[in-house]
């Protein structure tokens, strides 16, 4: 049976990881590649980056990092951040990524997702959605959360799996950096109503919520902190998640 | 020994390049090429594949004489052809993701969309599902009953004869995730994306 994926998110700024696993057997606590190899032995079915670099000029040290890394690591990487056109996404997938995560281009353009799963496959295509609670919905930001948009995420999330996005990446920013848990009737909301496949995203703290997160019908969790300070190691995760019933691949 | 991974400029082949060279190390030479001869001279072929059925056969169909010399390689020399996700798939008479189009015709059968049962089942099917070995096969080799392997897919190869399904993973239905005929190999799955195991299969393929 298919099993529920644990995805391991590190930051990457200019080509260094921010916040850091806390490990002391690190040789290189910013090195993303190392850090990477560490998640994947440790079992991570998918590793994702997330690049945070603020200037243009920087952008290429996520190339070299997703290219060393994919010589190194052998489960699905998927990376994310700045990505504006095809030719972001090709350059990234040529350097071995195996999805690439779009956020503010999508909204900006939903004619980047149709043409870019169009042309390299759904497969590789996904939408990360940021959304914030607003009165009794949820409104979508972009710009890493900064600029409202005015549109509501539910719809938005049915826009893009009708665009062609092979999977949406939700993460709710009232949840973000909070260790509190999924907003889970958001992840429950967009599970029900979309064909795709939803990772959740957003707020874990404890085992118990990613157990929530996997309830609301999220087909796989997406977390930082936890894994970055040493809190879980991926494994761990997994032990405590089959223990409560749920498929996960040991 | 050289192992041609076929570049037909048809999705991201990136992931199967690093794989087949991780595992090669320096015994086996690993070309990458749509180069004909440089097909027709290798010990063995890999056949990648990502996007859509007729992407990929149209793909195929944009390099003169591609098709026709991967056919003499697999079906007249009968020398090993590993077929990887649509690269499996193309093995089939006919596919019918975005239209119905004509597929090599090296095993007799169809690929169709996997049946979502009314939304059941999320499609694409996405992520590590177990698979069930049906039948030994040479790129099984210490390969566990019920191993992991990572998928990403919507549709389906549905063989006539079922004799050549190796494995099959469940999702909605049974469906067949690894086929073997004669020199024939395909894995709907990713080999080069299922970690350890999946490792070991290209190992195996490698060393036939």
């Amino acid at each position: 049976m298919l099993k529920n994926r644990i995805i391991p998110c590190l930051d990457v700024k200019n080509g260094r990881v921010v916040k850091g696993i806390n490990f002391v057997d690190l040789k290189d606590a910013g090195d993303p590649v190392e850090q990477a190899k560490i998640y994947s032995d440790g079992g991570a079915d998918e590793i994702c980056f997330l690049d945070i670099t603020a200037s243009n000029e920087n952008r290429d040290t996520i190339y070299e990092v997703v290219e060393k890394t994919s010589k190194k690591c052998f489960v699905p990487l998927t990376v994310g951040g700045g990505v504006r056109s095809i030719d972001d996404i090709n350059k990234l997938l040529n350097c071995g990524a195996d999805k690439v995560s779009i956020n503010t281009a999508a909204v900006q353009n939903s004619k980047v997702v149709e043409d870019s799963s169009r042309k390299f496959g759904s497969q590789c295509i996904v939408v990360a959605i940021d959304a914030k609670r607003k009165d009794d919905g949820w409104e979508i930001f972009t710009h890493g959360g900064r600029n409202p948009t005015g549109i509501n995420a539910l719809e938005f999330a049915s826009k893009m799996e009708n665009c062609g996005a092979g999977e949406l990446l939700v993460t709710s920013m009232d949840k973000d950096g909070t260790q509190s848990g999924y907003d889970i009737e958001l992840m429950q909301k967009i599970s029900s109503m979309i064909n795709i496949p939803v990772i959740a995203s957003g707020g874990v703290g404890t085992l118990d919520h990613l157990v929530d997160g996997i309830k609301s019908g999220a087909s796989a969790v997406l977390a930082a902190s936890i894994f970055h300070y040493g809190t879980y190691s991926v494994n761990e995760v997994k032990q405590y998640l089959a223990s409560k019933d749920i498929p996960v691949r040991i | 020994m050289d192992v041609t991974i076929v570049d037909y400029k048809s999705g991201n082949i990136s992931s199967v390049i690093n794989s087949f060279k991780e595992v090669a190390k320096d015994k086996v030479n690993i070309e990458v090429t749509s180069d004909l001869n440089k097909i027709k001279s290798s010990d063995k072929v890999v056949l990648p594949g990502q996007g859509s059925f007729k992407s990929c056969i149209d793909g195929l169909n944009s390099i003169n004489g591609l098709i026709d010399t991967l056919s003499e390689f697999a079906l007249n020399n009968k020398k090993p052809l590993l077929g990887i996700c649509v690269g499996l798939q193309m093995f089939a008479d006919v596919g019918y993701e975005e239209v119905e189009t004509k597929g090599l015709g090296w095993i007799s059968g169809k690929v169709s969309k996997i049946d979502n049962q009314n939304g059941k089942y999320k499609l694409p099917h996405i992520g590590w599902n177990q698979i069930n070995i049906v039948k030994e096969s040479k790129i099984f080799k210490d390969i566990e009953n019920n191993s992991h392997m990572y998928f990403v897919h919507s549709y389906e190869f549905i063989p006539n004869d079922k004799s050549v399904i190796a494995a099959t993973t469940d999702y909605s239905s049974n469906i067949v995730c690894t086929v073997e005929k004669e020199n024939l190999f395909g894995t709907q799955f990713h080999p080069e994306k299922s970690d350890k195991t999946g490792l070991k299969i290209i190992d195996n393929f490698i060393n036939l």
